[in-house]
Order: structure tokens, then sequence, then C-alpha cells
């Protein structure tokens, strides 16, 4: 993050010359207070920022799951030993406990946490506010066809929805199915099409308009 | 514990919204912990240098992301179940902590997996003490949870332990 460097008194001094507004201006001006309280070491900060904006997050889950799109090999091992297979890619982050669950065109699968919010950090990174969500949490067990449908992903009723209760350290991600028109790309362009929903089981990757062939 | 936190069938918390710009509220619990006053928070100025011990160097930070400590233990526990026993789960209501969603309480189902031994977080969060036993993805048909107008496809799995099973 390159426009993340402003620890300098002045720089802090500027900043407070500004009406604080939108969500990116308090973060900073409670960053600069806890700097100057000492609290943190700015240096400290940025690279745990850095961290989650290169090195974690659902960029990571994106690349396993276009491997396990292209290669048989690797989605077998990725389905059989989930924390060994994602392993492979040398990920900065701990290894979680991980179990990959499969979508099939009839098998449906969505992850929560009814409890908390336990979630697959090496591979997706910090949960979304909405999967934090009493709505979510609540309605995804008793009614994950609602969810779906709300969000703009019906689900036929032949097809089964399978919903995963994240209760323990041991994370799940969802392997979705790889769209139509795909044929032939590469495992970089597929991995740029998959979503950060769609692992986490709440909706499908689709072919962007303009990226086809 | 039987609380709010446990929210799994609840009604009534209205429709999951997926948020263009995710709000960030660490403000307050800073103030709870009083490592900030609401002075600060208000006007943006360190009232003063805060003397906090043990505070997190740039050079651990790696470190510290690699090495979160696995719940996954090497004990040598004998499982209670195995894949396709059907079991029950128990209508307990602890008053501490527990990863028995209520929902789940009393509901049979069957054993799908069995991921090997963990620690037992409902006795390691309130007396330290891991009891490390097997952990099960429990699968209960979204009928057994939910009535009849649930889908027969349809199923809910849980993360269960040993602890929490007997069998049905």
């Amino acid at each position: 993050m390159s426009d993340h460097h402003h620890h300098d008194d002045d720089g802090h001094a500027r900043e407070h010359d500004q009406p604080l507004s939108g969500p990116a201006l308090r973060v900073k001006a409670l960053e600069s207070l806890l700097v100057e309280k000492g609290l943190v070491d700015p240096r400290t900060l940025d690279e745990i920022v850095e961290a989650f904006e290169t090195k974690i997050g659902p960029r990571n889950g994106a690349r396993v799951v276009a491997r396990a799109w292209v290669d048989p090999a690797y989605k077998q091992r990725l389905l059989t030993d989930s924390r060994a297979a994602i392993a492979e890619f040398g990920f900065y982050g701990y290894g979680e406990d991980m179990v990959v669950l499969e979508n099939t065109p009839k098998v449906r699968n969505m992850v929560v946490c009814t409890l908390c919010s336990c979630y697959p950090w090496s591979v997706l990174g910090l949960p979304p506010v909405w999967y934090k969500s009493a709505p979510y949490r609540a309605r995804a067990v008793i009614d994950p066809r609602g969810v779906l449908k709300d969000l703009g992903n019906e689900v036929p009723d032949d097809v089964e929805v399978r919903v995963w209760d994240s209760t323990a350290e041991l994370r799940y991600l969802v392997l979705p199915e790889r769209p139509a028109g795909t044929e032939g790309w590469s495992e970089e362009r597929l991995a740029e099409i998959v979503t950060r929903d769609a692992m986490i089981g709440v909706a499908e990757v689709t072919v962007p308009a303009g990226s086809g062939r | 514990m039987n609380g709010i936190h446990d929210m799994g069938g609840m009604h009534g918390m209205g429709p999951v919204e997926i948020e263009k710009n995710e709000p960030i509220s660490l403000e307050k619990l800073l103030a709870e912990q009083g490592l900030v006053t609401a002075n600060e928070l208000e006007t943006g100025r360190a009232e003063g240098r805060a003397g906090v011990e043990g505070r997190l160097g740039a050079g651990d930070v790696e470190t510290l992301l690699r090495n979160r400590k696995r719940a996954r233990r090497d004990d040598n526990v004998p499982p209670k179940f195995k894949s396709g026993d059907r079991v029950v789960a128990r209508n307990i209501h602890p008053v501490g902590h527990t990863r028995l969603p209520r929902y789940a309480r009393g509901r049979r189902g069957v054993i799908d997996r069995d991921y090997g031994v963990f620690v037992f977080p409902d006795t390691s969060a309130m007396s330290r003490d891991p009891k490390p036993q097997h952990l099960y993805g429990v699968r209960f048909a979204a009928r057994e949870l939910w009535g009849p107008a649930a889908s027969a496809r349809d199923s809910v799995y849980v993360n269960l332990w040993d602890d929490h099973l007997d069998p049905a």
C-alpha cells in the first residue's frame, strides 16, 4: 500500500486539518491517534496491512480454485487433504485445518458460522461484515434457499443444498463449479473470475461480460 | 451458554445485505478497554502516551501470522463413532461455553466424517482443560432440524465432538 505512509508528525497535523468524512478518513484519524499514544508501532501496522492487502486474502483462495479446475490430480489432493494441498502454494500466513467442499450440478455447498464468525482466513482473508451479521447467521441454516434467492442465486428444487456450520477450528472453502465458456483458459485467467462470495458458497462463478473470447 | 450469539434459526433479523463499504468499529473496543478516551476519539489528538507493554514489532508480524495455535492434537484418543454411525446430539444447556448450537440439541444425525483429535473448546475455554477428543462432521437432515416445511433434500453439517454425541 503506497499511500499508507504518513506517520510523521507533520502528516498527522495535516490530516486533522481535513473534515472527517467517510470510513477511510476515520480509520486514518484513529491510526494517527494510536500511533501518537504509542499504542501501535506504525511499521508494524504497515507490515500487517501489507500482509492482508497483498499476501492474505481471497486471491489466494481463487488460485487454489483455479488450479483445481485445470489440474485433476491437484483437485483430488485438495479434496482428500485440503490443508496439505493448499500448503503447496506456500501462502504467507498460517495453515489452518481446512476442508474443501465441491459444488456439482446436483450439490450446492454454503458456509456459515452461526455461533460467531469462524472463517478460512488463510485463503479468504478477513470475513465480510454480512458473513458476521445476525441476519446471515440466523437464516443460513434454517432457510438457505431463501438467502441464496435474495442474493440472486436461486437454487433449483432438484439441487441439494448443504449448509456447513463452522463450529470448530476447521475451516471450509467451497470449490465452485467452473463456468461454461472458459474452456482453454489459463489458470491465471481463471483465478481472476473466482470471487470471495463464490468460495463462501453464496454465489456462482460467472464469466464477466467482455471477458469472453 | 444459551445466549443471543447462538443465532442459527432465529427469525426477525431482516435481510442479508452485502455492503459496498464495510464499516469498522474498532473505536468502541479501544474505548471499552481503556486504551483511548472518548475525548481522544472525538478530537483525534492524544492526551499523553500510553504505557503498554509487549507492543508487537514489525519483525514479529510474519511469525505471528504463521504460528497461530492449532487446535488439532496428536493425542491417541480412540473415536467413539465412525462414518455412517447414527447419533443424537445431547440435549445439554451448559452455562459456560459450548460449540453445540441450540438448534442441533436433541436432534438425530449421521456421522459424515471423523476429522481426528481436536481440543474440546467447551472445556478449554472455561477451565483450560483441552480434553482432546474426536471431532466429526455430523449431517442433520433439514427436516430433522426444522420440520416438514424444510426441503427434503437439504441438510446442515455441524462440527461436533465426542462429548456432544450419543449413539442413536
